[in-house]
């Protein structure tokens, strides 16, 4: 059985992927292994935005270099544009790795500082379409640009001269150069200002419509995500523990992570009632994960199961849930 | 008389290209007991103007003021040695890095140890136990284990606990927090801020929060000061600010947020922050604000009154509308 619903709009599909890594730890201790994702399972839709929301630590970063293929899993599927890149050849992966494009969290850092930024946009055009003449390659840097919100003379300058911002939107340019189909987004605004952000989150949302990309919008802000998002996936120690539509999150977190996120975001409104869920203590050692369900260190309703055996996701309404509380108030 | 009093203060950095000022006549009081936030983007001169008050700033800084008192003690006047015994003891500071702000070669014990010996001239032993009291008052579990843990070993929450410690070390009559949950996750943030608060009260002490996240204002602060490009542009109750901005760029701050947007699109705020060449010679926010008129790239705008939150601004907004303006309805800024 499937555990991932497919549509024809589906440019995107990840089941039960893992990504482990191995650490050492001194000539005389045996290396370690860190399960930076254990078992994640969605799909991506052309126009739309699937956000990944959790803590530092949760494997959501981990999560964008799979999807980006810039690392191979360690287990489980991952199909795009319905090829299996687990036994795809390098010409293929080379194809499908122009379909999906990263823009990072810095744009300071992202973008080499000695390189005009038209050469910066142009480059994966030299190494991926190779027969384009530089004419039309700089047709379609313009063309970007413009696109972005950007001035054909900036193609000529380099990134020190830009604000966080505009580098922001070059970053998403380059990201675009291949005309891809889906775009990670790995905290794309939590480095900007308030002003700024707002500038490039309609960026984004106008990108979208137009072009119909699929989103994979990481962030561990959930005011943005509940503005951007049409579906939430929220992670906990390389776990997905609870996935639903916006509104139904939202509306009611069903997973005591997922409430005590919600609850610890400040929100913008001080006559509001604040309802705060504590949580108890930090992130458990990934080197370490507790046994059985692995938020049970921290959580308020944990009993005696959550310590020996690991909850599944498992359907609730339209919610899919992981947590063995939820489980015996349904039944 | 306020614990603080700050009135007039600039604070010139001499660049390589000229002279820079980052903080431009901001006045400022806070009482004991009180929670002040400072909220502003990147740029806003909120930290410098409190560094400036600690004493902290570089030797390429020029801090000019009319008054900057502290406790009925005028800062400006003070002799090196005399402002070293009255900071980290009656006014200590929380940075934004906990991890970069601990030393990383000595224990968290010897570290807060450090302050009570300097400032207290506590001996070996009544350090230790108060350094175990403090460790307990931030919530560390098993302070005894922690007193020999260094930097390292520690997460960010861990790290800024110790460091909210060794603030606390002296009971400081005023306490500075410079974005202190900034680099941390949201549910450790929720932790840090409920137990600063949770002391503050306890204490008594004055809170200044430095901070750019209007959520955090909104959750913690009973006053707010906005800065803007090193001025301070508006003072409110916290209430009163969420519920009717007086400033253009608070109302246009507060409408960026995605948890306040009404539809797709998000009513952003065109341009960014003027830097050292491109300050407009008046009013410092005109080229981005959608109520400027000629008036307002001419004439340095007036500080207007507590009933318009005190806003540097020729026409302060009531619910929204520009009092005074020529064109109400505001006109479209092009980004």
């Amino acid at each position: 059985m499937s555990t991932v619903s497919t549509s024809d709009r589906t440019v995107l599909t990840a089941q039960h992927l893992a990504r482990h890594y191995e650490v050492g730890r001194g000539a005389f201790r045996k290396p370690a292994t860190i399960k930076a994702l254990a078992d994640a399972s969605f799909t991506l839709e052309a126009g739309r935005t699937l956000a990944v929301v959790g803590e530092s630590g949760c494997g959501k970063s981990t999560l964008a270099r799979l999807v980006t293929m810039i690392e191979p899993p360690s287990a489980g599927a991952l199909t795009i544009a319905g090829v299996d890149i687990v036994g795809a050849d390098r010409a293929a992966l080379a194809a499908l790795r122009s379909r999906v494009q990263i823009v990072f969290q810095n744009p300071y850092g992202s973008l080499n500082p000695r390189q005009k930024i038209g050469a910066a946009l142009a480059e994966p055009l030299i190494i991926n379409r190779k027969e384009m003449s530089a004419d039309d390659r700089r047709t379609a840097v313009l063309e970007i640009l413009r696109l972005v919100g950007l001035r054909p003379e900036h193609a000529d300058r380099y990134p020190h001269m830009f604000s966080g911002g505009q580098r922001q939107r070059i970053a998403i340019a380059r990201a675009l150069m291949l005309r891809p189909d889906i775009l990670v987004l790995d905290e794309p605004v939590s480095a900007l200002d308030v002003s700024v952000q707002a500038q490039v989150l309609n960026l984004l949302v106008k990108l979208q419509e137009s072009l119909g990309l699929a989103y994979l919008f990481i962030s561990h802000g959930l005011s943005v995500v509940r503005h951007m998002a049409d579906e939430i996936v929220v992670m906990y120690l390389g776990r997905i523990v609870e996935q639903a539509p916006r509104d139904v999150l939202f509306a009611g977190p069903l997973h005591p992570y997922s409430r005590a996120l919600l609850s610890a975001t400040p929100v913008a409104d001080p006559a509001r009632e604040r309802e705060r869920m504590p949580l108890k203590g930090e992130l458990p050692s990934p080197f370490n994960p507790p046994r059985g369900c692995a938020f049970h260190t921290r959580c308020p309703l944990a009993f005696d199961r959550c310590r020996v055996e690991r909850p599944e996701l498992t359907w609730h309404g339209e919610t899919k849930v992981a947590c063995w509380a939820v489980e015996r108030d349904d039944a | 008389m306020a614990l603080l009093e700050i009135n007039d203060l600039s604070v010139d950095f001499d660049t390589a290209s000229g002279l820079f000022r980052a903080v431009d006549g901001v006045s400022l009081s806070v009482d004991a007991g009180e929670i002040l936030a400072i909220v502003g983007e990147s740029g806003s001169g909120k930290s410098v103007a409190m560094l400036a008050v600690m004493g902290l700033l570089p030797w390429s800084a020029t801090v000019t003021a009319k008054r900057l008192a502290f406790d009925g003690r005028d800062l400006l006047t003070l002799t090196p040695r005399e402002r070293r015994k009255l900071v980290g003891k009656d006014m200590a500071m929380i940075f934004q890095e906990p991890m970069s702000s601990l030393n990383p070669c000595f224990t968290v014990g010897f570290q807060i140890g450090e302050t009570l010996k300097v400032h207290l001239g506590l001996d070996k032993t009544a350090r230790r136990l108060r350094t175990l009291e403090l460790l307990a008052a931030v919530g560390i579990p098993d302070p005894e284990r922690r007193l020999t843990a260094f930097p390292h070993q520690l997460s960010g929450g861990i790290s800024q606990r110790v460091m909210i410690a060794m603030a606390l070390a002296c009971r400081p009559k005023l306490i500075i927090a410079d974005e202190p949950t900034t680099a941390l996750d949201v549910t450790i943030q929720a932790q840090i801020l409920d137990l600063l608060i949770a002391l503050q009260r306890e204490t008594g002490t004055g809170l200044v929060l430095i901070t750019h996240d209007m959520g955090v204002v909104a959750e913690t602060a009973e006053r707010v000061s906005v800065h803007y490009a090193g001025q301070k542009i508006e003072e409110q109750p916290v209430r009163a600010l969420f519920d009717d901005p007086h400033h253009p760029y608070t109302a246009a701050l507060l409408a960026a947020l995605p948890e306040r947007a009404k539809g797709r699109f998000l009513p952003s705020i065109p341009g960014t922050v003027p830097g050292q060449f491109d300050r407009p010679p008046a009013c410092l926010f005109e080229p981005r604000c959608r109520f400027a008129t000629d008036r307002c790239r001419e004439k340095v705008p007036p500080r207007q009154g507590a009933i318009a939150g005190f806003a540097l601004c020729h026409y302060p907004l009531s619910h929204g509308r520009p009092i005074g303006h020529p064109r109400p309805e505001g006109r479209e800024v092009a980004a």
